[in-house]
């Protein structure tokens, strides 16, 4: 992975200092919270229902082995023992004081961690395919060119007060694993006719209130105009992007205001007039990135099936919680934060420091963050697998249910988060109880359910198989609910079923939804497939069915 | 008087805003609207002239008389109104503005002085209120920086931009 020289290190030192500077004049009362907040902001700090919450970085999901056991460390000492793992590849501490955030941050430094730029009106943290550089379909791996974007968005003088966030995934195989389709940028590796590596750039995607698939702006860009090409979109969105209405300030607002072809001329116009001088990516600086990220030292191995014999229990884990290498002997192996009867994506200290030690010593001492709210220990020799599942079970990190119903992806809700109308923990607890039958969960196949406490969509409910999103309703929690969404390679939107439906019933109607698949289904036929068949009008028919509240 | 940071230093201002006190031969600055307005009155100022852009105005649209300006600013209504950063860019990397750019209003304060110097900025008029030595310390709160600009800094771009 990519290791800070002493620029990145004095860098990150030198924002600590400054933000301990500002919390000081903050809490002398120098600086209102009014005049606070997009500086906190942009280090990653909300004030949230209760306490403050800490979002720190992971750039593109990637983690050594140090830097979860600090994440351990920290969470415990200054938190309450546990963190959250986003859709954005994230970390967020929901109980930390902010008189303490500094010295969390300066803790950080000394990982080479940061929470800079996770939250506020500027460019977020850079995203990727879990699977970069192991996966099988690859054009390229994406995440030099993610550590570049990195460097280059980071305190950008020119982009830190942009209109509203701006969300950047990279992407470098043809399925989609990065979500790029629903980001302000995606950038897509590809190569030209002489096989040279670039990108197809898209832009204007995007969830929250108004959910947008994003456009191809660029069929081929060639990567060492990546930076002199960012900034001419982001300098057109800068100067142009909406600022009077905060729900109408993202890029996707823009690009649909002036049409596609309208602001691609005018990112292409002042592309062209500023990248003769404009930062060209050097081959060598290029080449000095990606050797950060060269495939690990593999042994030489044969491919095994390593369930063969095994228990039932460790054959079912082996189906679903692992995924095939590029590399013949190895396996990527999921680390489940889907437990039933935990918080999706939560993970305790005491497993944070498990995995740390876990993937020390069977996977290259890295862990990735994965878009699913999992973690992921990508380089593991399958003749190991078995003793990780143990490792694994031990920690109630085994639950044999990635890519089922219950690996569902949900936001912290109204439990923690200030801008949510609903909760979505309880609701993620109902439906964990009403599919608890793992041989239930593995006939239903491939499901994806996506829930959000509010519109801002942080649990991507868009683009869920089944989505669910919270509603206030004279200060109730109603849930609405849309099927036939979808993130990777078949971006689209889903479509509300009907009416939305109250929080006990909520584990109820998704189960009428499955069961009118489960009698709707060719052989073989995955939920998503079924739905694209036959629509929405049957799944609506057995959703309400027996429902009296719904009216 | 007005102090203002110019470059590392605090000086006091020797430019009127429009409005303020201003004496014939005063160095004056006015909105670009007023400019446009009575361009045969400002143009023949007898002092030197300064521009003064709103977040909206187009700095292309100065481009032919940019030679005759000695200084533009621009204005920061807020600190989060981040427009005036790329008309700073704009000024300076494309219309090759040499004269004084200086940021002004409401919006610069000392959390905001090292990103206007690193867009070309190298007058800072700071908001009302506003502590001038902290700002000018400010100014040197990184020596590091990902990307071209001044003030000068142990720069990373040097291999970006080679």
């Amino acid at each position: 992975m990519y290791q800070y020289d002493e620029l990145d290190q004095a860098f990150v030192d030198q924002r600590v200092a400054e933000f301990r500077d500002q919390t000081r004049r903050h809490l002398a009362g120098q600086l209102s919270e009014d005049e606070f907040r997009p500086l906190r902001l942009r280090n990653g700090l909300y004030i949230q229902r209760h306490a403050p919450m800490l979002r720190i970085a992971i750039p593109y999901g990637l983690l050594a082995s140090r830097q979860l056991a600090k994440l351990a460390d920290i969470a415990r000492r200054y938190d309450r023992g546990f963190g959250h793992f986003t859709t954005r590849q994230n970390l967020q501490l929901n109980w930390p004081r902010l008189p303490d955030v500094p010295d969390i941050l300066a803790e950080l430094a000394t990982v080479q961690m940061h929470a800079i730029q996770t939250s506020g009106n500027c460019v977020r943290n850079v995203t990727a395919d879990h699977l970069a550089g192991i996966a099988r379909d690859e054009i390229d791996d994406p995440r030099p060119y993610c550590e570049i974007i990195r460097q280059w968005a980071t305190l950008h003088p020119e982009f830190t007060y942009l209109p509203r966030k701006f969300k950047i995934a990279v992407t470098g195989s043809p399925e989609d694993r990065a979500a790029s389709e629903v980001h302000d940028i995606g950038l897509h590796l590809a190569r030209d006719a002489q096989g040279d590596i670039g990108f197809t750039v898209l832009v204007g995607g995007g969830l929250g209130r108004a959910p947008v698939i994003g456009q191809v702006i660029r069929d081929f860009l060639p990567l060492a105009d990546l930076l002199s090409y960012l900034e001419a979109i982001l300098r057109v969105y800068n100067r142009h992007g909406r600022r009077d209405n905060l729900n109408k300030a993202r890029i996707k607002v823009l690009v649909k205001s002036l049409g596609i072809a309208r602001f691609r001329e005018q990112v292409e116009a002042e592309w062209q007039l500023s990248r003769a001088s404009a930062a060209r990516l050097p081959a060598a600086e290029v080449e000095r990135v990606r050797g950060f990220f060269r495939p690990q030292p593999y042994e030489a191995l044969e491919d095994f099936d390593a369930s063969a014999g095994r228990e039932p229990a460790f054959q079912a884990w082996y189906r679903y919680n692992t995924r095939p290498h590029r590399v013949s002997g190895y396996r990527a192996v999921f680390v489940s934060l889907k437990a039933h009867g935990q918080n999706p994506g939560d993970m305790s200290c005491e497993q944070m420091e498990a995995v740390a030690a876990l993937a020390e010593r069977v996977s290259f001492g890295l862990i990735r963050a994965t878009h699913n709210q999992n973690l992921l220990l990508a380089d593991v020799r399958q003749s190991e697998l078995y003793d990780v599942w143990l490792e694994l079970e031990r920690h109630q990190l085994a639950m044999p249910n990635i890519g089922t119903l219950t690996d569902m992806i949900a936001c912290p809700g109204l439990d923690f988060c200030s801008l949510a109308n609903a909760g979505t923990l309880g609701v993620a607890k109902q439906i964990q109880e009403r599919f608890s039958d793992l041989d239930y969960l593995y006939d239903l196949g491939d499901i994806e359910i996506k829930m959000s406490g509010c519109m801002n969509a942080c649990g991507h409910h868009h683009v869920g198989h089944i989505g669910i999103l919270g509603v206030d309703k004279h200060g109730e929690e109603w849930y609405q609910i849309t099927l036939g969404g979808s993130a990777n390679g078949f971006t689209a939107l889903g479509e509300v079923i009907g009416p939305s439906v109250p929080k006990n019933e909520v584990a109820a109607t998704i189960e009428r939804i499955v069961e009118a698949y489960r009698g709707l289904r060719a052989e073989g036929e995955r939920f998503i497939d079924t739905f694209r068949r036959v629509g929405l009008t049957p799944f609506r028919e057995s959703a309400y069915a027996t429902h009296p509240a719904a009216a | 008087m007005r102090r203002i940071l110019r470059r590392r230093e605090i000086v006091t201002d020797d430019w009127i805003h429009l409005g303020e006190d201003a004496a014939d031969g005063a160095a004056l600055i006015v909105p670009l609207a007023e400019l446009r307005k009575d361009p045969g009155r400002w143009w023949r100022w007898s002092g030197r002239l300064g521009v003064r852009l709103t977040p909206v105005d187009r700095v292309e649209e100065l481009a032919d008389e940019l030679p005759r300006l000695d200084l533009v600013a621009v204005e920061f209504p807020t600190p989060v109104d981040g427009r005036g950063y790329s008309q700073g860019r704009l000024l300076r990397e494309r219309l090759g503005f040499r004269g004084e750019l200086r940021a002004v209003g409401a919006g610069v304060r000392q959390d905001q002085v090292f990103l206007l110097a690193r867009c070309g900025f190298d007058a800072i008029e700071l908001a009302a209120g506003e502590d001038a030595d902290a700002a000018r310390g400010a100014l040197q709160r990184y020596d590091v920086a990902y990307q071209p600009g001044s003030p000068e800094t142990a720069i990373r771009w040097a291999r970006f931009f080679a």
